[in-house]
């Protein structure tokens, strides 16, 4: 089975800090980690080709220190590593990454599957797995949780849902996007950080990709950031006391009031 | 301090380090309970390939390094001493099969200690042979084509769970400590069972057992090298898993050290932290310095070793005698800075003296290590 994780490289920190002038996130000094979701993708990555047989790719989009990122994915597991790099892709959003992406698993080849985390830890936006199925024009299924069945041409999963799950049937090439519910994932073992560390990472720019100059970065990116800020804390409340009667006559009277 | 760590040996701290905080640390206090053999902890360290670190390559290991697992004792024992020391334990039932086996044995033996599927434990102190070891009574005599071994083995780490043993028995008798032989003893062997498992003061997640041999046949291909060699195959054996106590020692000394400082500095009296009061800061001060000292002796030993420079019996005993040493000092010291709470078995370092305590004891005491110490003094000397 041919498996192609994508992942991301994001800030250790669930208090990212934004620059006002730029609207973007701030990476100075703070340490980087492979988004934590993305690591649940790996390891199902690397579960299935353990079963399977193949090979699991890496693909992440990001600057050079990317390139860190990969190689701990191999400690993990994952065979190769493909660090999609260029000025060109400044600046884009979650349409424009997806098309980046898409463009770079093209290039790869023939593929049965693509893991990706549900939603990366600094943007949340949980848009570039079904951004990437959707160029790619294949089914996706987001919030697995369970491989049911695998087979060569077709998988069972579950996806989580708030209460319970569904349970759904695709062919394959498919695009699951997984959560924290699928697996436990392994530590490194220390022949995958010795071979993480000699393997080879691919670095593919605009030109190796040739993609549309007008889909890509910052011109590709539909989204404008008018303004980002972190919302004003929510203030105490009101505690209602009493017994339990006259504490509803109080929330009605309080609702009431409220809306007038 | 920077000891210059290769690339590898950066790895396998970082790898053990790791293990330490994710794996080990948040099971630490429940094994100190239960007493249970931490099998779930040792499959991560087997899948790590931390097994790996003390057995050849053509074995299935990394390579027979005793850095590399000083290193990752240390790491380990940061967390707790008990589950490091079931590592640790096994690779000292390991070692004489790697120093001493034949094709045949490593062949049979390695490739399952180095992926862990078995951990391994060694076996020479009796009732009334510890420090004394040619007091030895267990006997294994020849029989045609076995072995039949006779005898008790107690306090013998891993005793009970782990699956391949080396036993040290008398072959000859009248020969004291040259009639004594090594032999590798499978689980399961019929007439080979198991005492009681022991109640103990510290590193309590690691088992502790009575082996008892009662006409247990053995094949006479389970002989390690040649009969009358059991002592040298112990005393080359000590001399590669000592640096390992010492390390093991060492990380407690550092767990300790790194609790208290984080302890001293959140702990307000007198309106500011007790880490702001001189009398604070010096003991701090002193423990920090004693733990590198010890370091630099634990490394310096464990190079020698792996540069395999032959007598290193008298560095082997240094590192481990003030490395423990340095353990227990460190450890009372950290309890004290604890204050009260320090004395509840609700925060973890009381543990750690308790745990602290048996490096100076086992795999020969400090007594015996300053012994061997003076006594290669005296010979130097003389020459």
């Amino acid at each position: 089975m041919n498996i192609i994780v994508c992942i991301k490289q994001v800030p250790e920190t669930t208090d990212v800090k934004i620059n006002p002038e730029t609207n973007t996130l701030v990476r100075e000094g703070v340490k980087s980690i492979i988004n934590p979701f993305d690591v649940y993708a790996i390891e199902e990555g690397v579960r299935l080709k353990e079963r399977f047989g193949g090979k699991v790719a890496i693909i992440t989009m990001g600057p050079p220190q990317a390139e860190a990122a990969l190689r701990e994915a191999i400690s993990l597991g994952a065979d190769e590593g493909i660090l999609v790099c260029d000025r060109a892709f400044a600046g884009s959003d979650t349409w424009a990454t997806s098309y980046t992406l898409s463009g770079a698993i093209r290039k790869l080849g023939a593929f049965d599957l693509i893991i990706c985390g549900k939603q990366a830890s600094d943007g949340d936006t949980a848009q570039v797995g079904p951004g990437i199925s959707t160029h790619l024009d294949i089914p996706q299924v987001t919030y697995v949780k369970k491989v049911e069945e695998a087979t060569e041409k077709h998988m069972r999963v579950e996806r989580l849902m708030e209460e319970g799950y569904e349970v759904i049937d695709t062919p394959l090439p498919v695009l699951l996007t997984v959560v924290k519910e699928i697996n436990e994932p392994r530590l490194p073992s220390l022949k995958g950080m010795m071979k993480a560390k000699s393997t080879k990472i691919t670095v593919w720019g605009q030109k190796d990709l040739n993609l549309d100059p007008q889909g890509i970065g910052l011109c590709g990116s539909p989204t404008q950031v008018v303004k980002i800020f972190t919302p004003p804390q929510r203030t105490g409340g009101q505690i209602l006391t009493g017994e339990i009667p006259e504490i509803a006559e109080k929330l009605i009277s309080a609702i009431k009031d409220e809306l007038h | 301090m920077d000891y210059l760590l290769t690339d590898e040996q950066k790895m396998v701290k970082e790898l053990a380090h790791k293990i330490a905080e994710e794996k080990i640390r948040p099971v630490a206090a429940k094994y100190d309970v239960s007493e249970e053999y931490p099998w779930d902890v040792m499959k991560v360290v087997a899948e790590a390939g931390l097994f790996g670190l003390f057995i050849p390559e053509e074995y299935g290991g990394m390579s027979v390094n005793v850095m590399n697992l000083c290193l990752a004792t240390e790491e380990m024992s940061r967390a707790c001493g008990g589950i490091a020391v079931c590592y640790a334990a096994s690779a000292l039932g390991t070692f004489p099969i790697v120093l001493f086996g034949n094709e045949e044995q490593k062949k049979k033996y390695l490739p399952d200690l180095a992926s862990g599927k078995k951990v391994a434990a060694f076996g020479i102190t009796e009732p009334e042979a510890g420090s004394d070891a040619s007091a030895i009574k267990t006997t294994a005599k020849k029989v045609g084509n076995h072995y039949v071994l006779n005898g008790l083995k107690h306090f013998i780490t891993n005793g009970g769970d782990a699956e391949t043993y080396v036993v040290i028995a008398m072959t000859d008798k009248t020969k004291g400590a040259r009639g004594a032989s090594a032999f590798i003893v499978e689980k399961g062997t019929p007439g080979f069972t198991f005492g009681k498992k022991e109640d103990k003061f510290g590193i309590r997640a690691s088992s502790t057992r009575e082996l008892i041999f009662t006409d247990c046949k053995i094949p006479v291909e389970n002989l390690l090298a040649r009969e009358g060699m059991g002592f040298i195959v112990t005393m080359r054996t000590f001399d590669m898993s000592r640096p390992g106590v010492a390390a093991q020692a060492l990380g407690i000394a550092q767990g300790a050290l790194e609790l208290a400082v984080k302890y001293t500095k959140e702990r307000q009296q007198f309106g500011k932290s007790i880490s702001s009061f001189q009398g604070v800061q010096w003991m701090l001060a002193d423990m920090a310095t004693e733990i590198e000292a010890a370091r630099g002796l634990v490394y310096s030993t464990a190079r020698m070793v792996d540069a395999g420079i032959k007598d290193v019996a008298k560095e082997s005993a240094m590192a481990k005698m003030y490395a423990s040493d340095v353990a227990m000092k460190v450890t009372v010291d950290a309890l004290q800075l604890f204050g009260g709470y320090g004395y509840m078995k609700d925060y973890p370092i009381e543990k750690y003296v308790r745990d602290a305590k048996i490096t100076q004891i086992y795999e020969g005491t400090n007594q015996i290590q300053r012994g061997i110490i003076a006594l290669a003094l005296i010979r130097e000397m003389a020459k």
